[in-house]
């Protein structure tokens, strides 16, 4: 499946990816649209989330990996020796399966990152931070309380919590790792509605074990097995006919 | 039905579930078969007693209706089948409408056996009725047949098939247009014998819907209207 090249935010080229003697990726192609949801579906073990996580180069802090191909974001190669990582990360951002807020308050939380890039500005803090918190669907929940410690928010609040803190940054793509799974099903609901609502403005790539979710989230969606790329195309595709039998096998529940 | 390239389900009780389903609806079709060859009988022999059987098998016939609708609903909701599975979900859904309409149009074709056994019968014993029942009769049971073995090549025969059907039913409207122009006294049974040969016509059409249904369940394409634009 390709793309008008004006329409891509993300292009893997020829992937492969070694921890140790173990090749967790191999020989991986292809292009993740601009402000569209993809979703990365797959059995454990598949790869998924290794994909994921080489787009914001997460898989540095593991010693024993090895990274081999090009993935391009803004016409550069992130693994590039004269990509600065941090910058990366900032453009990159990324959410995972349980929620990690900060032992800060609410207001704290959404502010960090700009505070790292060194904004003092009360004025411009308190903007972001509710522009931020409005755009995670959280700020009618937390208004009132802005400096509550944020670990007393419940699952799915510190979750819509930790993408707010994501998106104060203005990243161009947001990586989503399992982000309903530790969630109940209406948490998960606004979550979705929550993706949904951010892909007018943000690229996202959410790996998911859930298949239905994938199905109601994303316009796109990619099946990896054992470190492959099975089949991607668009989720109506994927869920009412796959090309490939492995597909099937996987998404209808059935022995490979 | 069962789709041969496919893997097993890891859950046994889900490929219990649709299989059980698939044999309702065709235990259905089988049902509604008989029902038209029935009445296909009755109307040529005028076989009063046929054709009241008949009637009774419809009971049966929608009985099954809405189990399998029921059945197809619970899977829907509790399994959220996908691909292959949803196709097949789909394609019965929609199948079932169809046979069960095939059963309707067979009581009618009952109903019209009945009102025609009171009049004299004609020479050829509405020999050419006969064998436009004989014809769609053997497309319905290919549909149904294309069902339960999986094989799109004879559902796409059964479609090609349904033009030959609709030109006997002309020529048997010319013909019977002529008997009552001839003799205003055939106008009473020669209506029925066009009522009834439209419900035939009918019984070709939901044979080609079932296999235009089936080409979706294995390809994955809708073959329905190809001649229609794209919206």
């Amino acid at each position: 499946m390709t793309f008008d090249q004006k329409d891509v935010a993300i292009t893997v080229k020829e992937l492969s990816l070694q921890y140790a003697a173990k090749q967790a990726l191999m020989d991986i192609s292809l292009q993740i649209p601009e402000n569209k949801v993809t979703a990365f579906i797959g059995p454990s073990g598949c790869g998924k989330s290794t994909l994921l996580r080489c787009f914001n180069r997460m898989n540095d802090l593991i010693d024993i990996c090895k990274v081999q191909g090009e993935i391009i974001i803004d016409k550069q190669d992130i693994y590039h020796k004269s990509v600065n990582v941090a910058d990366l990360r900032r453009k990159v951002g990324m959410v995972f399966q349980r929620p990690n807020p900060f032992p800060k308050s609410i207001y704290e939380n959404v502010a960090y990152g700009l505070r790292l890039q060194g904004v003092k500005n009360r004025l411009l803090l308190d903007e972001v931070v509710e522009k931020s918190l409005r755009d995670a669907a959280l700020w009618d929940e937390v208004k009132d309380r802005l400096d509550e410690n944020a670990l007393a928010l419940s699952g799915g609040q510190q979750q819509r919590l930790v993408i707010a803190r994501a998106i104060a940054i203005e990243p161009e793509i947001l990586l989503l790792d399992e982000p309903a799974s530790a969630l109940d099903p209406t948490s998960t609901l606004k979550i979705e509605e929550l993706i949904y609502e951010l892909k007018q403005t943000y690229t996202i790539v959410i790996v998911t074990h859930n298949m239905q979710q994938a199905g109601r989230v994303s316009d796109y969606t990619a099946f990896m097995d054992t470190g492959k790329m099975v089949e991607f195309s668009e989720t109506r595709t994927i869920f009412t006919n796959p090309k490939d039998r492995q597909t099937e096998d996987y998404i209808t529940g059935r022995y490979g | 039905m069962d789709n041969s390239r496919m893997g097993k389900h890891i859950s046994q009780q889900f490929s219990d579930e649709l299989e059980e389903i698939k044999n309702h609806l065709l235990t259905m079709g089988g049902l509604v078969e008989q029902q038209l060859e029935k009445a296909s009988i009755a109307l040529i022999e005028g076989d009063t007693k046929l054709a009241n059987e008949v009637f009774k098998e419809g009971g049966q016939v929608n009985a099954l209706e809405k189990m399998i609708d029921e059945e197809s609903a619970q899977c829907l909701a509790r399994r959220q089948p996908a691909a292959g599975d949803l196709r097949l979900i789909v394609t019965v859904i929609k199948a079932v409408n169809d046979i069960e309409r095939v059963g309707d149009q067979a009581e009618r074709l009952a109903r019209f056996a009945t009102q025609l056994a009171e009049h004299p019968r004609p020479k050829n014993n509405y020999h050419e009725v006969y064998q436009l029942a004989q014809h769609v009769q053997s497309m319905f049971h290919d549909s149904l047949d294309a069902f339960a073995r999986v094989d799109e090549k004879l559902a796409r025969k059964v479609i090609n098939e349904d033009v030959n059907v609709d030109h006997e039913y002309e020529a048997i409207m010319r013909q019977h247009i002529t008997y009552m122009m001839e003799d205003p006294r055939s106008i009473n049974s020669s209506l029925d014998v066009l009522w009834a040969i439209r419900a035939l016509e009918r019984v070709g059409d939901h044979a080609c819907n079932l296999c235009e249904y089936l080409v979706y369940l294995v390809k994955g394409e809708d073959i329905r209207h190809s001649e229609i634009p794209q919206l």
